[in-house]
């Protein structure tokens, strides 16, 4: 059995972190993920783990020490938000194509401006052309399971991997969650054993080359082959760890999707608001439902087609805007996933929500199915690039 | 053991020959004259910003260095092999690796002057056991001899082209030696090509194997972006020092030595002449600019004289 407590999502995470004790940590503090390291450095300063903290004098630091570390032949970590995930996203390209798994926890937060520092997912959502592997947490108990399975991820496929949850809503919020007793963490996570770093006995390494135009793009292939064998392994690993801990996980959630003809994809803690509103809805006898995605990258589009072909309208629901007078990626993604798949039967909008902190209510969430409800009696999409709640 | 050139060359090379950098050039000299420095025992892992020095020595699937070596971006060297050498700390703690390793970083002017400034800064502060190394050629000379903050006064560059109105770069170039002297790091040095290379060669010594952090700034000239036949390196160097244009000298724990004083300290005009940078300089009616730059080489030259003599 776990151990039971009570945990704000950066504690969960930086507890998950002792449990697995990486050899070294580079971090800068940045609200709301501020905490992590802050509780971590308590951890290194108590002698409670073997990690060595590097206390960086910024994020683009913080992400190019991990790169050294991991290269070197540690397992680093780093945690961070906003801005500055902005800031190391030049050394996020890097960290990918180098193929180092690096661990980066993501309490992620609007990007100025204007300057704000509350929830919403500008922050991870900017940078998911990276290459890096993107888990998403609904909950504490999420981000702290999603964070004990990111290094045999990463690891198995050689991609660097980000786990995010929502600033404050779960960064901050105290929640029950089961913990995993620290020695079963440590089977499960298992040692870093690369097979070439930089301090290997008898075999220096080079790292970081110049590519020219002869190699670049075979270099990018491999990098999207990895993206692609990933979707497997982490299957594989939720599977392996609902073994230990009766928690599965795989890349998407379906919720109420067997009958649904009307379905919205979350990402995050607002797929919790969306279950309890479509609790209310199913009582009512409306056949709506949820598609949670947990793997940002690799996209499930297999999966997510899948679970959509029989609705009849779905809401895709951004937590940021991609600001092309179109709509935001997870929309863009879906409908590429559909047609892809051949399925173009159901009518799909996009809704921008919750930017910079907006409370989004179950409310908010039934007034989305109510238009989806519309769109099916009328046969009328309307406009499918919209706002939810805004003034205007 | 007293220092000679001989014995040092017969070390065995940690980059090799056949790279692309230029005949003439001072960064393959300082790299490699730095990395003899090393006891032929000690392994080293060498960090280079994105640079000429970079793109000529580690071109896939080719790489010119014999140890282990990285290059992860032009701002960020610094940052870089603090992780290594870090890493390399909680691995030796854990009996993880038993080698026993040195860590050197590599930045052109641009990426240590100006864009590198904060994470040297970092890495200078906290302290990592390392050498950060300057090969400074007064540009971006990379990307095609832009100025930089080390460009010196009046300098025709890309960017700072001695123009009918702007005569070149219209400020005084960075002190960056004093910079990091002011980080309290327990060494910091200026040096060049002098001689039979003793004073580098030493001064890579020191740096390497003082605990903590230190900093070599090391003037490397570059023919193309000075403007000099390849043939001159030397001169221009030995130039440097004898007009006190960049004097050679060590700051050990705060205390600051000078390790060379020019018996007859000449001219600046004589290290100006000699590169055709300087040349719109030596037109009839700015002899004002050799003026203003000999004044300010005897300012900088007083300041130092009266630090060492502290």
């Amino acid at each position: 059995m776990g151990i039971r407590e009570r945990l704000s999502g950066n504690e969960a995470v930086a507890y998950a972190m002792k449990q697995i004790n990486p050899d070294v940590m580079g971090a800068y503090p940045i609200t709301p993920s501020t905490e992590i390291p802050q509780y971590f450095s308590a951890y290194v300063d108590n002698g409670e783990v073997d990690t060595e903290f590097i206390a960086v004098e910024s994020e683009h630091s913080a992400m190019s020490t991990c790169i050294g570390a991991q290269a070197a032949g540690a397992r680093a970590i780093s945690a961070t938000s906003s801005c500055g995930l902005c800031y190391m996203t030049e050394m996020l390209y890097v960290a990918a194509s180098d193929r180092l798994p690096i661990t980066l926890a993501v309490s992620c937060r609007a990007l100025s401006g204007p300057i704000n520092i509350n929830n919403d997912h500008s922050d991870a959502m900017g940078v998911r052309d990276t290459g890096w592997l993107m888990l998403f947490a609904e909950n504490n108990q999420e981000a702290y399971d999603n964070y004990l399975q990111a290094m045999r991820i990463g690891e198995a496929v050689s991609l660097p991997i980000m786990i995010c949850q929502d600033g404050f809503i779960t960064s901050h919020a105290i929640e029950n969650i089961e913990l995993v007793e620290t020695e079963k963490v440590k089977e499960f996570v298992g040692k870093y054993e690369p097979q070439h770093f930089l301090l290997k006995k008898d075999e220096p390494m080079s790292v970081g080359a110049y590519a020219t135009s002869v190699y670049y793009m075979e270099a990018k292939r491999q990098q999207a082959q990895a993206m692609i064998d990933a979707k497997e392994v982490i299957k594989k690993v939720g599977a392996e760890f609902g073994k230990i801990t009766g928690r599965t996980y795989g890349l998407i959630e379906t919720y109420e999707m067997e009958d649904a003809e009307e379905a919205i994809l979350i990402i995050g803690s607002s797929a919790g608001t969306a279950k309890e509103a479509i609790q209310e809805l199913r009582a009512q006898n409306k056949k709506v439902g949820l598609i949670k995605i947990r793997s940002f990258r690799p996209f499930p589009s297999e999966e997510i087609a899948e679970a959509l072909k029989h609705v009849k309208a779905f809401a895709a629901m951004d937590k940021d805007d991609s600001f092309n007078a179109h709509c935001g990626p997870i929309y863009a993604e879906t409908c590429a996933a559909l047609y892809a798949a051949g399925i173009h039967e159901p009518k799909g909008i996009n809704y921008i929500y919750g930017l910079g902190g907006r409370d989004v209510r179950v409310e908010s969430i039934q007034h989305v199915f109510a238009e989806l409800e519309k769109i099916v009696q009328t046969g009328d999409t309307g406009e499918t690039y919209r706002y939810l709640e805004v003034r205007e | 053991m007293s220092y000679s050139l001989k014995e040092n060359l017969m070390k065995e090379e940690r980059l090799a020959g056949g790279h692309r950098m230029c005949a003439g050039c001072g960064s393959p000299i300082a790299v490699r004259t730095i990395l003899r420095a090393l006891e032929p025992e000690d392994k080293a892992v060498v960090c280079s910003a994105t640079s000429c020095l970079e793109v000529s020595t580690f071109m896939y699937p080719y790489t010119s260095w014999k140890g282990s070596f990285i290059h992860n971006a032009f701002e960020n060297a610094a940052a870089t092999i603090s992780g290594v050498e870090t890493a390399y700390r909680a691995l030796k703690k854990q009996g993880k690796i038993d080698d026993s390793y040195k860590f050197i970083a590599f930045g052109g002017d641009g990426g240590t002057y100006d864009i590198g400034f904060q994470s040297l800064s970092g890495a200078m502060e906290r302290g990592h056991d390392m050498v950060y190394v300057c090969y400074d050629n007064e540009a971006y000379m990379n990307t095609g001899i832009q100025r930089s903050s080390s460009t010196p006064h009046f300098a025709d560059t890309t960017t700072t082209p001695a123009g009918k109105v702007i005569p070149g770069k219209m400020q005084q170039k960075k002190n960056l030696t004093k910079i990091m002297v002011a980080h309290g790091i327990p060494y910091a040095a200026q040096t060049t090509f002098i001689g039979n290379f003793k004073d580098i060669s030493e001064k890579a010594h020191k740096a390497i194997y003082t605990p903590g952090a230190a900093f070599l700034n090391v003037m490397a000239p570059c023919p193309r972006g000075w403007r000099y036949p390849s043939e001159k390196l030397m001169e221009i160097t030995k130039l440097a020092v004898e007009t006190c244009v960049w004097p050679l000298y060590e700051v050990f724990e705060g205390k600051y030595t000078l390790n060379y004083r020019p018996k007859e300290k000449k001219p600046v005009v004589e290290y100006l002449k000699t590169q055709g940078r300087f040349a719109h300089m030596f037109k009839p009616g700015n002899e004002w600019m050799i003026e203003e730059v000999q004044k300010e080489v005897d300012r900088n030259w007083e300041d130092l004289l009266k630090l060492s003599e502290l």
